[in-house]
């Protein structure tokens, strides 16, 4: 059994007087859905063997509105919005990274209008610029020659433009990385945004992440690479139900790394 | 007889440019029936995004095939009508081909029309076979059965019409100045180059000057008629995005598409139910009770702001935005373009209560279930692959989010499973029951 990971909260930074370098955002998923925690460890994993002094909110992070704006609830969003900023506010966070789309979004996108201004990064961004300033190591280990292809999830893609990250780290993995026909700005959702992730679909003729698994599927990977918790879990379903667990694996892009680390 | 042609010339141009003026400010009246929206802001920004997707027509290739031939047909469009200024002034002044005294400048610009009018017929034929021949999935949507593909279809015979009109006109009007016919045959030699409409002289071999005359004029009148039938077709038909597009992708969002905009109205009740100083039994501020309460999202259109609004009748239905929308693609019955041509209609139906009553009156319709149903709102995963897509800047995510407010924010009408997941979010701060006291429990698991 490994040893519990150390995952510092901005309460304990608080009372020793620190500040630390980046604020984890977790997120819902990342707290409480099982696969996700997966990603938030390995995340923290590659955190610590990067040396980079952070913190978590722990228990004083809340949901940030975004499955409640885009279901429409405005009001429900705001709610969530301010109270969140005024946490980070008061801790004066200057930099967030989080591990999930949404969040990053939301964070980056929709709090400063409303008085939260912090420098938002996505992990895959994180990861990157780590492995630029030397601080942390990316090699193919396990994955070396493995065919993997990446899942733009659209808040992370097309709603902000970030489409190089994850797949450099990737390359750094020293993986055969393939493309879907549906890809970058052209990606096709995995039906999990918008607040779907928490309803049934509309009637239809198939589940949208089906049809996004098919299209991953048509080149044949040994891997879907992710970026988002609930793009993980809609791909990994996706797969299960085309029968294709045994041969593709769904994992986050900080997984793989963490993985490649035996970490 | 001349002076006839001349005065008839002039009443048919200013009857037809007067009646489209007339429209164009009935759009206007109509668009602005929205909510303000200050896009004033970065126009610098705004003025190189529109140079580069709406003139440089940018968005346009990323299908390739159908983006060179609608390169083809814009180009053409835009070229000849430098033609249209020489007939017009030839049709007030009753000269022929006035501009020629540009020399062989004239007959190259003359040469390049008529090139381009042959493309574009060619081009034309094309998108007619594409829609009516074969299986493309978004010519296929249940929204464009009856009056929308019919609408398509009269364009594109418009402009085959307009074409080879064009052409005739400028055969027979070479075949008249070859037999020295009066004044069409000019001293300086032949008025124009006509690489493309040469062919056409052996069907005019034999015609009498008269009858080659009648064929002229014929050709010219029905032309010159033709675009302004079809400039005035523009209101009633799909076709405004010929104009509306420029502005549109001027005033399109600039943020990234993530960004969804902030309701302010909420974010006054929100600041004030955060406030601990605030006082409850405060009385209203004097003259407000006669504010109306701002209604949170839309129902209706006049809900809308004016960019939405603009978006609507910018829309050409081309359906790349439903072709790329995940819902759609899985059987939903979401269609994004759907949403822009139902506000449309709604809107035209709001103007023309208004042409026939002076102002709005209650005809016991709305945008919402009466046009756009709830399973189309709740299909959508806000993917923003529908406003990718267009080439010209419409955001169909924008009203289908602003519906979605008023569903949740005035009716409670959210799907149930949506329901619960907010309540989780307002009771304990995740979209699951789940404790937030438990929130940093993964770290001690292994």
């Amino acid at each position: 059994m490994a040893e519990a990971i150390k995952v510092p909260t901005m309460a304990e930074y608080m009372a020793q007087g620190k500040k630390p370098e980046v604020l984890f955002w977790v997120g819902c998923s990342g707290s409480f859905d099982d696969r996700a925690k997966k990603i938030t460890k390995a995340f923290v994993k590659l955190l610590h063997e990067a040396k980079v002094d952070f913190a978590v909110l722990g228990t004083e992070e809340s949901c940030t509105g975004d499955p409640a704006k885009r279901a429409g609830n405005e009001f429900l969003f705001q709610m969530q919005a301010v109270t969140n900023i005024e946490v980070l506010n008061g801790y004066e966070i200057k930099k967030v990274v989080t591990a999930c789309p949404h969040c990053f979004n939301t964070i980056k996108n929709e709090y400063p209008a409303l008085g939260g201004n912090y420098e938002v990064m996505h992990h895959t961004t994180f990861l990157k610029s780590l492995l630029e300033e030397g601080r942390l190591k990316v090699e193919g280990g396990k994955f070396k020659g493995k065919r993997i292809t990446f899942h733009d999830p659209c808040y992370l893609g097309r709603a902000n433009n970030v489409y190089e990250a994850p797949r450099d780290l990737l390359r750094k993995l020293e993986v055969e990385l393939v493309e879907m026909r549906k890809c970058k700005s052209n990606g096709l959702c995995c039906g999990a945004g918008g607040g779907q992730m928490f309803k049934e679909p509309e009637p239809g003729n198939k589940d949208v992440n089906i049809e996004r698994t098919e299209q991953a599927m048509e080149v044949k990977p040994d891997i879907i690479a992710a970026g988002c918790p609930f793009c993980n879990t809609m791909m990994t379903d996706g797969v299960k139900g085309k029968n294709q667990e045994e041969k593709i694996e769904v994992m986050d892009v900080a997984e793989m790394i963490a993985n490649a680390h035996d970490l | 007889m001349q002076l006839i042609a001349q005065i008839a010339f002039f009443i048919v141009l200013v009857a037809g440019i007067g009646f489209f003026t007339f429209n164009i400010r009935r759009v206007i009246r109509n668009v602005k029936l929205g909510r303000k929206v200050d896009r004033s802001d970065n126009p610098g920004e705004r003025f190189a995004k529109m140079a580069k997707v709406a003139i440089g027509q940018s968005k346009m290739v990323k299908r390739p095939f159908a983006g060179f031939l609608h390169i083809i047909v814009y180009v053409g469009f835009i070229i000849i009508n430098i033609e249209v200024l020489e007939i017009i002034i030839d049709g007030v002044f009753g000269t022929h081909r006035i501009l020629s005294f540009l020399g062989s400048g004239y007959n190259f610009l003359i040469a390049t029309f008529e090139i381009l009018a042959l493309l574009v017929l060619l081009g034309v034929i094309i998108f007619w076979l594409r829609r009516n021949v074969t299986n493309i999935y978004r010519f296929l949507g249940n929204e464009l059965k009856g009056w929308p593909k019919n609408d398509a279809n009269y364009i594109l015979y418009f402009e085959m019409v307009l074409m080879i009109l064009f052409l005739t006109m400028n055969g027979a009007d070479y075949q008249l100045q070859l037999n020295g016919a009066d004044h069409y045959a000019q001293n300086a030699g032949i008025a124009g180059s006509f690489p493309v409409s040469q062919f056409l002289l052996p069907w005019f071999e034999g015609f009498s000057t008269a009858t080659l005359i009648i064929i002229e004029r014929t050709a010219w009148w029905l032309h010159i008629v033709g675009i302004l039938i079809f400039l005035n077709y523009l209101y009633y038909s799909k076709h405004l995005h010929i104009l509306l597009a420029f502005p549109n992708v001027y005033l399109s969002k600039l943020t990234a598409q993530g960004k969804f905009d902030n309701l302010e109205s909420v974010t006054n009740e929100v600041k004030l139910m955060m406030d601990p100083d605030a006082d409850p039994y405060a009385m209203p501020a004097e003259g407000a009770e006669d504010e109306v309460p701002e209604k949170f999202g839309a129902s209706d259109v006049m809900d809308l702001n004016q960019v939405q609004l603009l978006n609507a009748y910018t829309c050409t239905e081309c359906g790349r935005c439903t072709d790329e929308c995940p819902a759609n693609q899985t059987g939903k019955k979401l269609s994004p373009r759907k949403i822009m041509m139902d506000t449309r209609d709604r809107l035209e139906e709001v103007g023309s209560i208004i042409n026939e009553k002076g102002s709005f009156e209650d005809d016991g319709k709305q945008l919402l279930d009466n046009y756009i149903l709830r399973e189309e709102l709740w299909a959508c995963t806000t993917c923003n692959a529908c406003v990718e897509a267009c080439p010209i800047g419409i955001d169909p995510l924008s009203i289908i989010l602003d519906m979605r407010r008023y569903l949740v924010m005035e009716q409670s009408a959210a799907p149930s499973d949506l329901a619960n997941a907010m309540t989780n979010i307002e009771n304990n701060g995740a979209p699951w029951p789940y404790n937030q006291m438990d929130r940093l429990n993964w770290a001690k698991e292994n």
